[in-house]
Order: structure tokens, then sequence, then C-alpha cells
């Protein structure tokens, strides 16, 4: 069981490199969703369920939800001060 | 339990931090600079699992086992718990904030807003 | 300062501090040696003291409850922090820009399948944040999966009963009110001289849903604010979206 916990702290390493190194920010919302999982996977191997449950609802649904929104709200706005600088042009 | 594990959680953190400042530090996009402050934030989570782990542990939840049994510690998971929430808390803040930094100067790179002045 | 330049310095500095906490790291006991006496402690005595088999949300919503209270209040400030922000305030001029129609772009098998997928994560919702004290859950995780299920509504297009949901002025009351009753339970057992946040109601037997005194009680008000701010902020951000308005420069 100790091997199984080490090589998912391995894994959780380079997940958060991996993370860190996706610069277009549409994928690096997988990519921490993953992430998410992965902890939550982590914290289930070592006997904390609760924390894991936890890690589940906010790190793979509520914050790749929040960034999601924050990001489709952006391109609203951009999208609409275009068309408006088309129709005044 | 061999050498090279016991002190394996303690750099992961380290490991998860410095990624996390390496993001920050070279993040051309601030929604890409709050994702990595999550990284950050994570690296405490594998600290403070690390502290609490005992081998041969149960998990602390005494639905079906003895009361008496050897658990892994439980104070530290309710740490956890809270960190996970301030963590999810933290980050829409700070989307609000970068959403309202981009409504004003129209920009979201962390260079040109440092350059644009009122 | 330039790109290059910054990565070269934060490398070399951030190095040194890699090295200088790995080095810190190396006197702490081994791994998985966990000898502090005070979590053996609460593991044996919390299930007796407290009827609550889940030590750990026992922890949270009665042996450590006030870090829980002001964790709570940080959920509720930064809500209002975010609808602060990004709200539009009353009689700002606004223009109506093409909003989001409800266009038939998902399959009818999405469409057909949303209400009972949105069913069952409602039930899940309230098992889990119900059953804190017995299993591993509570008030949080339960509230985030019922907010969840309502973000199903907008994820398969019925955005006006998304829209007509969150926007109610019901939705804030309901934030307010679990922020608010978990302070007040916390004031309740000062009336009878009793400390701050004291389990003052019946702790009933070890294994029933309804045991273990107030952390059921708290759990709950807590599963209520978080649903509620949760709903607010996504709603928050995605207002303008739904209703097409946006405000005049």
């Amino acid at each position: 069981m100790i091997w199984v916990g080490a090589g998912l702290l391995l894994l959780v390493a380079v997940s958060g490199l991996a993370v860190v190194c996706t610069r277009d920010v549409t994928s690096q919302i997988l990519a921490l969703g993953f992430y998410g999982v992965l902890m939550a996977l982590v914290f289930f191997v070592f006997q904390a369920p609760d924390v894991a449950l936890s890690q589940i609802t906010v790190g793979a649904l509520a914050l790749p939800l929040m960034v999601m929104l924050a990001i489709s709200r952006m391109k609203y706005r951009s999208a609409a001060k275009r068309g408006s600088e088309e129709r005044d042009a | 339990m061999p050498g090279v594990l016991h002190l394996l959680p303690y750099f992961v953190a380290a490991w998860l931090f410095f990624c996390g400042l390496y993001g920050l530090v070279t993040s051309k996009h601030l929604v890409h600079s709050v994702m990595c402050l999550a990284i950050l934030q994570s690296s405490t989570y594998i600290l403070l699992l690390g502290i609490g782990y005992r081998i041969g542990g149960a998990a602390p939840i005494f639905a079906d086992i003895a009361p008496g049994k050897l658990t892994v510690d439980p104070i530290v998971q309710a740490l956890m718990l809270t960190d996970v929430v301030v963590e999810a808390v933290v980050i829409a803040l700070l989307l609000a904030m970068v959403v309202k930094a981009h409504e004003r100067s129209g920009t979201v790179s962390p260079d040109e807003l440092r350059t644009l002045r009122g | 300062m330039r790109d290059t330049t910054r990565k070269r310095v934060f490398l070399f500095f951030g190095s040194v501090f890699f090295l200088l906490f790995c080095y810190a790291t190396v006197n702490l006991p081994p791994w998985g040696s966990y000898r502090g006496p005070y979590g053996d402690v609460i593991s044996r005595v919390g299930v007796y003291e407290r009827h609550a088999t889940d030590v750990v949300n026992a922890i949270n919503y009665d042996y450590r409850a006030f870090d829980t209270l002001g964790e709570e209040f940080i959920l509720f400030s930064a809500v209002l922090g975010v609808m602060m922000l990004l709200r539009h305030e009353e009689g700002e001029d606004t223009r109506e820009v093409g909003k989001v129609e409800d266009r038939m772009h998902l399959s009818m098998t999405v469409r057909a399948l949303a209400m009972p997928a949105i069913l069952l994560t409602v039930v899940f919702g309230f098992d889990i944040g119900l059953h804190g004290q017995l299993t591993p859950g509570g008030g949080f995780q339960g509230g985030v999966i019922l907010a969840s299920a309502l973000f199903l509504l907008y994820v398969c297009e019925n955005t006006e009963s998304f829209r007509r949901i969150t926007s109610h002025s019901l939705v804030e009351s309901i934030e307010a009110v679990g922020a608010g009753s978990y302070a007040l339970i916390g004031l309740s057992p000062l009336i009878a001289g009793l400390p701050f946040l004291t389990n003052i109601l019946p702790l009933g037997t070890t294994g029933d849903v309804f045991s273990s005194g107030t952390i059921a009680l708290i759990s709950a008000c807590v599963g209520l604010e978080v649903t509620a701010a949760f709903l607010l902020v996504g709603y928050t951000y995605l207002e303008e979206i739904i209703t097409g308005q946006v405000p005049e420069e």
C-alpha cells in the first residue's frame, strides 16, 4: 500500500508540473480537473475519505466550472465590444 | 519501510510549491496565474497528509470498525477540509477581479496591465 | 525586467528555496510514523462523547466549530465581494446584445436525460449532506453537489429555468439564513451560561441520522449557505450571457 501511495505522489508531482506548463487557458482547465481527481485519489488511498469527497466536489467540480464561467464572460464582453465598434465605425 | 520513502511527501509538497511559484512568475495570462495559485495551495494538502499518516492505520470513520482501533490523524484532516474550502473561495474572488480588470483595460496579460496608467 | 532575466533569477532563487526546504524537512519524523497523542485521544473518545461515528466531522462542527464558523464567514464575504465587483448596478443603461437562446444544439438523448440526472443529483446531494455525522460527507459537500445539480439545468440548455431559479432574491436570503443560524446556534448556549458553540441538543443514539446534537444542525445550515453561495457566484458570472444586457460605456 505504501508503494501505491508513493507512486501516486510522484504522479501528482508530474501532473502539477503539467498543469503549470499548459499555457493555453482552456486546456489548462482540463488539466486542473484531472489534477483535482488525482488528488482526491491520493486522499482516498491515504485513508482520508471526507477530504477526498471535498476535493472531488471542489477541485473537479466547482473550480473548473468557475474558471470556465469567468473565461466565457470575458469572451462575451470582448465580442460585445467588438460588435459595437463595428457598428459605430 | 525503505529510507528513500521517509521524506517523500515533504519533497513532493516542496516541488508543487516550486511549480506553482514558477507558473505565477512566468505567466502571460491572468487566469493561468490564478490556476497556478491553485497548485500552490494544494502543496499544503500533501504536507498535512504526510504529517498525519500512520502505516496500517484505518480511516477515522467508526461506522464499521470498533472505536479503539488505530487510525490516521483526524485533526489534520479537519484542517485540510477547511483548506479546500478556502482555496475554492479565494479563487472565486480572484477570478472576479480578473474579469473586472479585463473589463476596464481590455487586456488580460499581466505585463500590459502593468504599463497601463489610468 | 525582461522575461528571460526574470525566469533565470527565479530559477536560481527558487532552487535555493527548494533545497533549503528539503534540508529543513530532513529531521522530521519519517512518513507513516505518526506518534502524536492528540489524534489518538480524539479517535478513542469522539464516538462516546458526541455519538458521532465520523470523527472528522465531529472535529469540524463540534470540537473545532469556531474555525468552521470563520470558514463560513470567509465564504460569505467572498461571495459578497464577487457580487459587488460583477453585478450590474440599478439604473445603469444597458444595451441589448445577442443573448444565448435555447437552440436545439444538443441531441435529444441529452435533453431527455437531463431531468433524471438532476433529480438523482439532488437526492444524492441531500443524502450526503444529511449523513455527515455518520459517514464521510456533511453540509459542505452536500451543498456543492446540490448547487451543481442546478448548473446541470444551464448545461442542458434550460437557460430560462436556470435564470428564474438562481436570480430569485430568495437565494440571497437562504445564504444569509445559513450563515446567520450557524452563529445563532453558537450563541444560544450563552443563555444557559455555557461556552459559545457548546453541544446542547440531546445526543441521541450513535448511528441514527438524528444524533450528535448540534453537529447535524450546523451541518444543515452550512449546506444551505454553500448551495446558495455557489449558485450566486455562478449566476453573477453568467448574468450578462443569459440576459443579454451589457452596460453602456
